[in-house]
């Protein structure tokens, strides 16, 4: 098949992006596809016109990519895609919706509050934060509605860290989530096609938290795949994730974040495009289920083309 | 030395169609753990970061950038690139493309001299060695000197570029406080005597003294000669670092930490970078000659000899003798574009914010209210198209500076700068707002603090000094 690989794109996440892209083209290129790297800017619609492939992989992270604005782009074009479809991504992508749709179909998630950046500047919002903070408690997480990778997440340990933490996390979306701190075992479940794969564990070593430095960069953080969990858990994690799945809507593949406490599974973050570099959780995962790369883009693939005959 | 270190690292090709490539398929995790395993103990502290990723960026043509530190290489005069580089295919081809010797040649060293009378000093030849750029001979000297564990010391901001150095080679890198007149020396001796007191000696004292990158501040004069005393009481080494010296704007030339010790106890570091080309790729370096012998090898492990054709060239321009009239176009061009930041400066950026005043270089250094963290705005400022360095990369912990930001002058019009000040001024304000919004706190009352931590804060600079 001729495949266009979307990647860089000017989101923030453009380089990590870029190593998906390139590491997918490869895997593609090895198989029996005809592979065209296309780095989105101003002329995507065009070069896609031009060059008529019979499916995008979507290896675009953050905005535009992940937030289906490409896959909109894709639908008018006629394209199939991998990855969820429009709706699913922007919903994923905004953790408060996202959040909100996962608990009315009975899936836990952290408590958490949402607010735009103009209910501070226009209604005042900062002064229910005493109320917020009894209900969250500390540490509490605060974080950019849309935005991925850890980028402008921070912990506030006290009241005297909330302001800031609210000044950077809107730095990145004009939506800010505050949730409660979830303590317990950080997992990542891959969803392919609807099923679990094998869930991951992620301890950052030493004090590094999960950052964006420890995300990409070999040996900052430990990954044990499959996670060591007794078969309670796993049921329970798994349940969520398919959950999750479930209640956006998703198609293809996402990757569910989630931590597990000592009262069960909470989940945390649906990523529509998960990532896909040496270091990415979602090639891990499917690795320890017996799926190599090169195998997994080429399912990614069909799937995406089958998912269009079947409409 | 202070040469970008936000060069574009990305060499693929981003658009091209993908053929059949030979490099690996793909990574397994297995392979992963492999690689983590075969890494050195070093590479752990070479970290690539959430900023640098960021700083790619502001590549992009649409972005008003105010984060590289590129010298405007565009006036230089094509007709006589042309001329000086044909001269050299035609009289000396073979030479040029031929290895040359590690030290570099003679002639590259007398123009090196030249460069060096022009701010009053006068080295032995032999007490020079030609370099990759100024980097390198920064790579050189922690090389030569520094075994893990081992204590450097820095300005508080420091040089961007150096700090990979010194955490390549895993030095504790300890940085003291700056004001208007450059290095607080003051702190500095108590530094010393602390580590003292703990049975530890720096190795040596990194300092960008005139036209700081990134502070902009300049050392004064007392301050100079008071920092030549503590090396030679103290047996240190002083790495003297200058880039920009003969980029001055306004004020007098100073003598150098060199001139003033005599070449005892400074290690003197130099570029054609600014004041010629960055891509030459040609920088210097002076040392007293027992660590110029350890130098000496670790260059020539390092890439053998300095680029022979650019030396050609090096030679070729300064023997046409107008090459300080060339640094003197540079700096009526920078002054123009460093006059237009400020002027920027002052009109759009808030009340709480302060900035430095540098009379020559290529850097202003600016520091907002401490609940603003550069990093995020960086974020929030791609998005105005618009880009700067957060202060965070000038501090060895990564965490101090968080509120503080550097501010290039000279690869970018005066109308460029005026409007990428304008945009990073409005989205100050825009937090400066959202912040007292939350805080309740009055309008624009916020007072540019000092960030906390020992060996890493910086002192605020005066809003309006002289100058």
């Amino acid at each position: 098949m001729k495949v266009a690989v979307l990647k860089g794109g000017r989101s923030l996440e453009r380089q990590v992006s870029l190593r998906s892209g390139a590491r997918v083209e490869d895997a593609l290129a090895q198989g029996e596809h005809e592979v065209i790297a296309v780095d989105a800017g101003d002329d995507l619609v065009r070069r896609l016109k031009d060059a008529r492939p019979d499916v995008a992989f979507v290896a675009l992270h953050g905005a535009d990519g992940e937030d289906g604005t490409v896959q909109e782009l894709l639908e008018i074009l006629s394209i199939p895609y991998t990855g969820p479809g429009v709706s699913a991504c922007r919903r994923a992508m905004d953790k408060a919706q996202a959040k909100q749709e996962i608990r009315e179909a009975g899936v836990a998630t952290a408590d958490w509050v949402s607010f735009s950046q103009t209910a501070f500047a226009e209604l005042g919002a900062a002064d229910a934060l005493d109320e917020i903070e009894a209900r969250l408690g500390f540490p509490l997480v605060v974080k950019p509605a849309r935005g991925g990778s850890a980028l402008g997440v921070r912990f506030a340990r006290s009241r005297d860290d909330v302001p800031q933490a609210i000044v950077s996390a809107l730095s990145y979306d004009a939506r800010v989530v505050l949730e409660r701190y979830v303590d317990g075992r950080e997992l990542s479940v891959g969803m392919l096609d609807g099923e679990p794969l094998p869930i991951v564990e992620v301890r950052p070593r030493d004090e590094d938290r999960y950052t964006y430095e420890a995300r990409y960069e070999i040996g900052r953080t430990e990954f044990t795949c499959p996670a060591e969990l007794d078969a309670a858990d796993e049921e329970a994690v798994c349940e969520a994730a398919v959950g999750t799945w479930n209640a956006l809507g998703c198609e293809g593949f996402v990757r569910v974040d989630l931590m597990l406490a000592t009262d069960g599974p909470r989940v945390l973050e649906v990523n529509a495009v998960p990532g896909l570099t040496d270091t990415s959780l979602f090639p891990m995962a499917a690795e320890a289920a017996g799926i190599g790369f090169e195998e997994l883009c080429d399912r990614l693939v069909k799937l995406a083309a089958s998912r269009v005959a079947a409409r | 030395m202070a040469e970008a270190p936000d060069e574009t690292h990305n060499q693929d090709d981003l658009t091209a169609a993908v053929p059949a490539r030979h490099r690996r398929a793909h990574t397994t995790a297995r392979d992963l753990r492999r690689y983590a395993g075969l890494f050195a103990q070093r590479t752990s502290v070479m970290r690539s970061s959430a900023m640098r990723d960021l700083m790619e960026i502001t590549q992009r043509p649409e972005v008003i950038s105010l984060a590289g530190g590129l010298p405007d290489t565009s006036t230089f005069p094509a007709k006589s690139f042309a001329r000086q580089m044909t001269k050299i295919a035609q009289e000396s081809a073979a030479e040029a493309l031929q290895y040359g010797p590690t030290e570099g040649f003679q002639s590259t060293k007398e123009c090196i001299r030249q460069v060096m009378a022009a701010e009053g000093m006068r080295p032995d030849l032999d007490d020079i060695i030609v370099t990759t750029g100024g980097q390198q001979a920064i790579d050189l000297v922690t090389k030569t000197l520094i075994d893990p564990g081992d204590v450097v010391i820095a300005e508080a901001p420091t040089y961007p570029g150096a700090v990979p150095v010194f955490c390549s080679y895993e030095a504790e890198t300890m940085q003291v406080p700056m004001d208007s007149d450059g290095m607080r020396v003051d702190l500095l001796e108590e530094l010393l005597d602390r580590l003292a007191g703990e049975g530890r000696r720096p190795k040596f004292i990194y300092t960008v003294p005139t036209f700081q990158n990134p502070a902009g501040q300049t050392l004064s004069a007392e301050r100079r000669v008071r920092l030549v005393e503590i090396a030679r009481e103290r047996e240190l080494l002083l790495v003297e670092d200058n880039p920009y010296g003969l980029l001055r704007y306004e004020g007098e030339l100073l003598r150098s930490l060199y001139e003033l010790d005599g070449g005892d106890y400074v290690i003197y570091l130099g570029t054609f970078s600014k004041i010629l080309s960055p891509g030459l790729r040609l920088g210097w370096l002076c040392a007293p000659p027992p660590v110029m012998a350890k130098v000496v090898m670790g260059k020539q492990a390092a890439d053998l000899c300095p680029s022979t054709l650019g030396q050609y060239f090096v030679a070729e321009f300064f023997g046409e003798g107008h090459w300080r009239d060339y640094v003197d176009s540079l700096c009526d061009h920078y002054r123009g574009r460093r006059d237009a930041m400020f002027e920027a400066l002052e009109r759009y950026f808030p009340a709480a914010a302060s900035w430095s005043q540098p009379q020559g270089g290529l850097f202003c250094w600016a520091t907002l209210p401490e609940f603003i963290d550069t990093t995020d705005l960086l974020a929030r400022a791609l998005r105005e198209n618009v880009a700067f360095v957060p202060g965070a990369a000038a501090f060895a912990d990564g965490t101090s500076g968080r509120n503080s930001m550097r501010l290039n002058f000279s690869a970018s019009t005066e109308d460029e700068i005026l409007e990428g000040i304008k945009r990073i001024g409005r989205v100050v304000n825009e937090q400066v707002d959202l912040y007292e919004s939350i805080t309740g706190t009055g309008s624009h009352q916020a007072i540019a603090a000092e960030p906390p931590g020992a060996g890493g804060e910086v002192v605020p600079m005066r809003r309006k000094e002289s100058g």
